[in-house]
């Protein structure tokens, strides 16, 4: 099947899980914003879980589609319609050739996604079809969709079936104006004293205009620091909070580099990272500082993580389904499988 | 040496907020052990100036096992055990000045030196790397002599093309792609830092060093045109 781009959107580009084993050369391992929603649609047409898709920014494409196959739509809603008909979203949906897939403004939420049976076909760089538009490498040419591009999609994987994400219990996020996170503290919180901390995590920040796949700029009350704000350099990971020399907290986010000189007051815990990458400019934000310990037994266990405060948890032991797909997920990335020396 | 976490899914070991060869060699020594101890769930690592970013999987391995590892495999290292036996310096050939090097004449009233003295200095030290970051294959490299030190352009430039080597205040390195910049740039190489079609798409390693060799303007082109072809490799010397 191929897919010709008629309207590209604001910012539309292929993303995979990301580029893993590289981020000791420089190379930001960007990926999908949203793992959940890119993970959900990959497996509501039945393609492996890492297959490339679009992620569209706010407003959704316009695409012809030649040749049959299947989609999913998840993330957020942004109104598509296949030649005129609505198009229920966290579903596999048949498309055949000639159709017109339509897309608007986002109603509530960010970022979308879709995904194709057989997943989007570019050639991978460095073992990832993820765009990284500011290095220009990756997906296609390394920059976002125009219109008149013509996409591939591969011929493994994926499914021909029609069926609702409800048989797969993948259920329709919604997303509001608001975001309540998790962080875990460090690894520069004793560059801040406990009262700066203390007010960190009791403000409410706004999302700023200026954010985008690399950071999320927030405005608030400045965080003051006891050192200043200049460190000697070290690593960054997805979700770290830089304080800047302004007070103001960045969140960064998939397209981060990789080394930074800023403090890191602390982390947005993985699991909530998809509601990050979901909120608007103007929305808000509020940290809860929670300890390793809880981060990681919440990781583990997806069903208490909607609770505002943990109940003490077995740490250590796994949690369902969506645990076992996790452990299963990130094991292909182990550093000494990747090297070879798996005995 | 002290632990952070980074989150649910990394940590990094902090060995203090200094740049030293001493730190940043603690730093890659303990990555070396980390390789060799395989230890399942260690997902990648990214040492820089002061400290190693671990990325793990925590339904793997949880941070108070990691860290207790780590510790264990800090502690287990013998004292005069030093795993950069071999020590690798890669010859970079470098055409200064002219149009490859557009800065280099500028550089004379800032350092009151003159252009050959500057490509001396700047072509006579080994720089070792301390870390990558920025831009795919960019190198932070410590060991500048001071006395070529100069501030960096008032106005950056908006595209600095690739292979570019340029000095910002006391550091010097190389653009490994195009991008914006401020550094003054002295030199250009025809050596790919960065070719993300090459089997090895980076060509430099944190803890190697790097020789900037003089070249001229008609060796910078032929060894180009076979970087261009393919055959071409930076040569390495060993010490």
């Amino acid at each position: 099947m191929k897919m010709t781009i008629e309207i590209p959107g604001v910012l539309t580009t292929v993303q995979d899980e990301g580029r893993y084993g590289y981020m000791e050369y420089g190379v930001r391992t960007g990926g999908a914003m949203d793992q959940d929603s890119f993970h959900a649609a990959n497996r509501i047409v039945g393609n492996e879980e890492n297959a490339a898709e679009l992620e569209m920014t706010l407003m959704g494409i316009t695409a012809v589609f030649d040749g049959d196959g299947v989609i999913a739509l998840t993330g957020a809603d942004m109104k598509a319609q296949l030649d005129g008909v609505p198009v229920e979203r966290y579903a596999a949906v048949r498309v055949r050739s000639g159709q017109r897939l339509s897309m608007r403004m986002a109603g509530s939420g960010c970022r979308a996604y879709l995904a194709v049976s057989g997943g989007i076909a570019v050639p991978k760089v460095m073992g990832s079809s993820s765009t990284d538009v500011k290095c220009r490498l990756g997906g296609l040419e390394g920059r976002a969709l125009q219109a008149g591009d013509v996409l591939e999609t591969g011929s493994t994987g994926g499914s021909t079936e029609e069926k609702t994400g409800k048989a797969l219990s993948v259920r329709p996020e919604k997303y509001g104006h608001s975001a309540h996170v998790r962080v875990v503290e460090g690894p520069q919180a004793d560059w801040f004293s406990e009262e700066a901390r203390e007010k960190f995590f009791h403000e409410i920040y706004h999302v700023s205009a200026e954010s985008d796949r690399m950071g999320m700029r927030l405005d608030g009350a400045p965080v003051e620091s006891l050192h200043g704000m200049d460190i000697v350099s070290d690593g960054i990971a997805f979700g770290s909070i830089q304080i800047t020399k302004s007070g103001m907290p960045i969140v960064m986010m998939a397209d981060h580099q990789t080394t930074g000189g800023y403090a890191k007051i602390g982390t947005v815990c993985s699991f909530d990272l998809p509601k990050l990458a979901q909120l608007r400019p103007g929305d808000t934000v509020q940290f809860e500082r929670v300890s390793v310990e809880e981060a990681q037994a919440l990781y583990l266990h997806p069903q208490e993580r909607k609770r505002t405060k943990p109940l003490a948890l077995a740490i250590g032991n796994g949690g369902g389904e969506e645990t076992t797909s996790r452990r299963h997920r990130f094991q292909k990335y182990n550093y000494y499988y990747r090297h070879g020396d798996l005995r | 040496m002290k632990i952070y976490p980074v989150g649910d899914m990394a940590l990094s070991v902090d060995f203090g907020n200094v740049i030293s060869e001493k730190v940043n060699e603690e730093v890659m020594q303990l990555e070396h052990t980390l390789q060799e101890e395989k230890i399942p769930g260690i997902l990648e690592m990214l040492p820089s100036y002061r400290a190693l970013l671990v990325r793990y999987d925590p339904a793997q391995l949880s941070y108070a096992l990691l860290s207790e590892k780590i510790g264990k495999a800090q502690g287990e290292k013998g004292s005069g055990e030093n795993h950069s036996s071999r020590k690798i310096i890669r010859l970079i050939p470098c055409c200064y000045g002219g149009k490859y090097g557009e800065d280099l004449k500028g550089m004379e009233a800032l350092t009151g030196l003159s252009e050959k003295e500057i490509i001396e200095i700047h072509s006579g030290t080994d720089y070792k790397i301390y870390m990558l970051g920025f831009l795919p294959g960019f190198v932070y490299l410590g060991g500048m002599d001071e006395r070529i030190a100069a501030p960096r352009l008032d106005v950056p430039r908006v595209v600095i093309p690739a292979g570019s080597v340029g000095i910002g205040g006391k550091q010097t390195g190389v653009y490994p792609i195009a991008s914006p910049g401020g550094w003054r740039l002295i030199g250009s190489t025809p050596v790919r830092f960065y070719n993300p079609s090459a089997e090895k798409p980076i060509l430099c390693s944190a803890g190697e060093y790097i020789r900037f060799v003089p070249v001229s303007e008609s060796s910078y082109e032929k060894i180009a045109a076979d970087v261009a072809a393919g055959p071409y490799r930076a040569e390495i010397a060993n010490s």
